[in-house]
């Protein structure tokens, strides 16, 4: 696959009111180019309008899009959402379509030769794990809901969009598909570089997720940073409270066994029944595994090598340091 | 009817048999003209609804009280206008199609579920795309319904043309009635019938082809 960058989207002072009700309240954010910026806040915070702002399905009242530089309020919608991939958490698919006509839709309406599009359908089914030969002429009905998700995902990227809109595209799947389409879905993203916006309510898809999080509340936006800082410096109550009181843990989740001071190697016969963890471990992961043992310490070895032990001191340690600004 | 002569007699039919067929075509040609056109005028008023909604009530309205006109009232209405007629009688029969088929029409491409609509409109298809490559295939099911219904409904009314001289399977039971001659009255009546099952297995076979979607297993 060709090497592409996404896109850069900035939203300058965007408001959106219906009558006296302000749904999203002067909004400014930049979404770095070939990122995913993930838009989340309690119901009716205003993300999924200011998402559907950004390829027209809703009109600002006042505030400027720019993709790339180039104001989106100045283009034809039509044209402009032919650009942009979107998938919804509902998904959409064409129920009388088959999964390759559904995946084929934008390189359609954008008049690509046939045989180019079938190629790019073959492709991406591909990519997202599927038999073409036996997949491509089912009908959505005929797919399960994580498969149909997935199916979604393709249908957004067929025309390879620079910049791509996720609505809760995995809200609608149970926790063990939703992870692995999450994990599916971050190795495309980073093999594709392409800029995404991602509107979720779960606070874990963030994390995992997100390159930057806008918090948002009330159609304005609270914190706007990548989800380490948003952990360990939370700009205000209403954002420690909607990351969580286990917000170290979850910054745990983001930091590896690799990053932490070790104190140095230590007769592994002195540590029976610590358990190895390895450089690459979460430290969520490690510490885990620390605390169902009797040593409560963990013996860290990358392959054969034995790099040190990882106490509870060393990850308090860490959170600490990390706390402060 | 005489007495001691049998419910049908089956020289009479062989002897007619290409009377029949002649009835039978008549009784095709007003039923599909009148279904055809009744399609056409109820899918631009359907259109006309789903576009500006506040025109739905009244054009049921409209469809519903010629729907209620007894068919017979109406031909007696017409007459003087449109005389004993083929215009006459598909005046009548279309106007009995139009408030079912504009009923489903209108409600197929309504059902079309909301996410659909909008992953379409999200990715670029212009309101008359939604229309034509996703509201109208969406709906053919729910609009074959309703073909079938009218279908079904006009080769039952269309009996009734034969009175203002216009043929079909109703001429032999205006004769059946008039000479008490039971052969005749059950080919019409019995031919009707058939007609009507016929053609809606036709139509429900042309709705299997056409949304093979609804049917892949």
């Amino acid at each position: 696959m060709a090497e592409r960058r996404g896109a850069t989207v900035e939203l300058r002072e965007v408001t959106k009111s219906y009558g006296d009700t302000v749904a999203v309240d002067h909004l400014s954010l930049t979404a770095p180019a070939g990122r995913i910026c993930v838009l989340i806040g309690p119901s009716g915070c205003g993300k999924t309008t200011s998402l559907r702002m950004v390829n027209r399905l809703i009109e600002p009242t006042s505030g400027d899009i720019l993709i790339d530089g180039q104001n989106i309020l100045r283009e034809d919608p039509t044209q402009l959402r032919r650009r942009i991939g979107y998938v919804i958490q509902q998904v959409g698919l064409f129920p009388h379509r088959t999964i390759g006509e559904n995946v084929a839709t934008v390189p359609e309406l954008l008049g690509w030769p046939a045989a180019r599009i079938r190629a790019r359908v073959d492709e991406l089914l591909s990519l997202i794990g599927f038999d073409p030969a036996r997949m491509r002429d089912r009908y959505p009905a005929q797919l399960s809901g994580g498969e149909r998700q997935r199916v979604g995902v393709a249908r957004a990227m067929a025309a390879e969009p620079p910049l791509m809109l996720m609505d809760e595209p995995f809200g609608a799947v149970d926790p063990i598909v939703r992870e692995r389409l999450q994990n599916e879905f971050l190795q495309l993203q980073r093999a594709q570089g392409i800029t995404v916006i991602f509107v979720t309510h779960d606070i874990d898809e963030a994390i995992k997720l997100g390159d930057r999080v806008a918090i948002m509340r009330a159609g304005k936006l609270v914190q706007f940073a990548p989800p380490g800082e948003l952990l360990a410096h939370p700009a205000d109550d209403f954002v420690a409270k909607f990351v969580g009181s286990d917000r170290g843990l979850k910054r745990l989740a983001l930091l590896t066994v690799g990053g932490a001071e070790l104190d140095p190697p230590v007769d592994p016969s002195r540590l029976d029944g610590a358990p190895v963890l390895s450089p690459a471990m979460s430290l969520r992961d490690a510490l885990a595994e620390m605390l169902a043992s009797e040593t409560q310490v963990g013996m860290v070895r990358d392959g054969d090598r034995y790099l040190g032990v990882l106490t509870l001191s060393h990850i308090g340690r860490l959170l600490r340091t990390e706390d402060r600004p | 009817m005489t007495p001691g002569e049998p419910l049908i007699r089956g020289d009479w039919l062989l002897s007619h048999v290409g009377e029949i067929a002649l009835r039978v075509g008549e009784h095709l040609e007003l039923t599909v003209i009148a279904v055809v056109v009744g399609f056409l005028i109820a899918f631009v008023l359907s259109l006309a609804a789903l576009r500006i909604p506040r025109l739905y009530a009244p054009i049921t309205w409209t469809t519903g009280i010629l729907y209620t006109i007894p068919s017979l009232a109406l031909f007696a209405l017409l007459i003087p206008y449109t005389g004993l007629s083929l215009l006459t009688a598909e005046i009548g029969l279309v106007s009995y199609t139009l408030l079912i088929l504009i009923r489903n029409i209108v409600a197929g491409v309504r059902g079309v579920p909301a996410e659909v609509r909008d992953a379409a409109r999200g990715m670029g298809y212009t309101d008359r795309q939604i229309l034509w490559r996703v509201e109208i295939p969406l709906a053919l099911a729910v609009i074959f319904a309703g073909i079938r219904v009218a279908t079904i409904t006009t080769i039952g009314l269309v009996t009734v043309t034969a009175l203002i001289g216009q043929g079909g399977m109703g001429y032999f039971i205006l004769l059946g009635i008039q000479l008490f001659f039971s052969t005749a009255l059950i080919v019409g009546a019995l031919g009707s019938v058939v007609l009507a099952v016929l053609a809606d297995g036709a139509l429900v076979l042309a709705q299997r082809a056409l949304t093979p979607w609804t049917h892949a297993r």
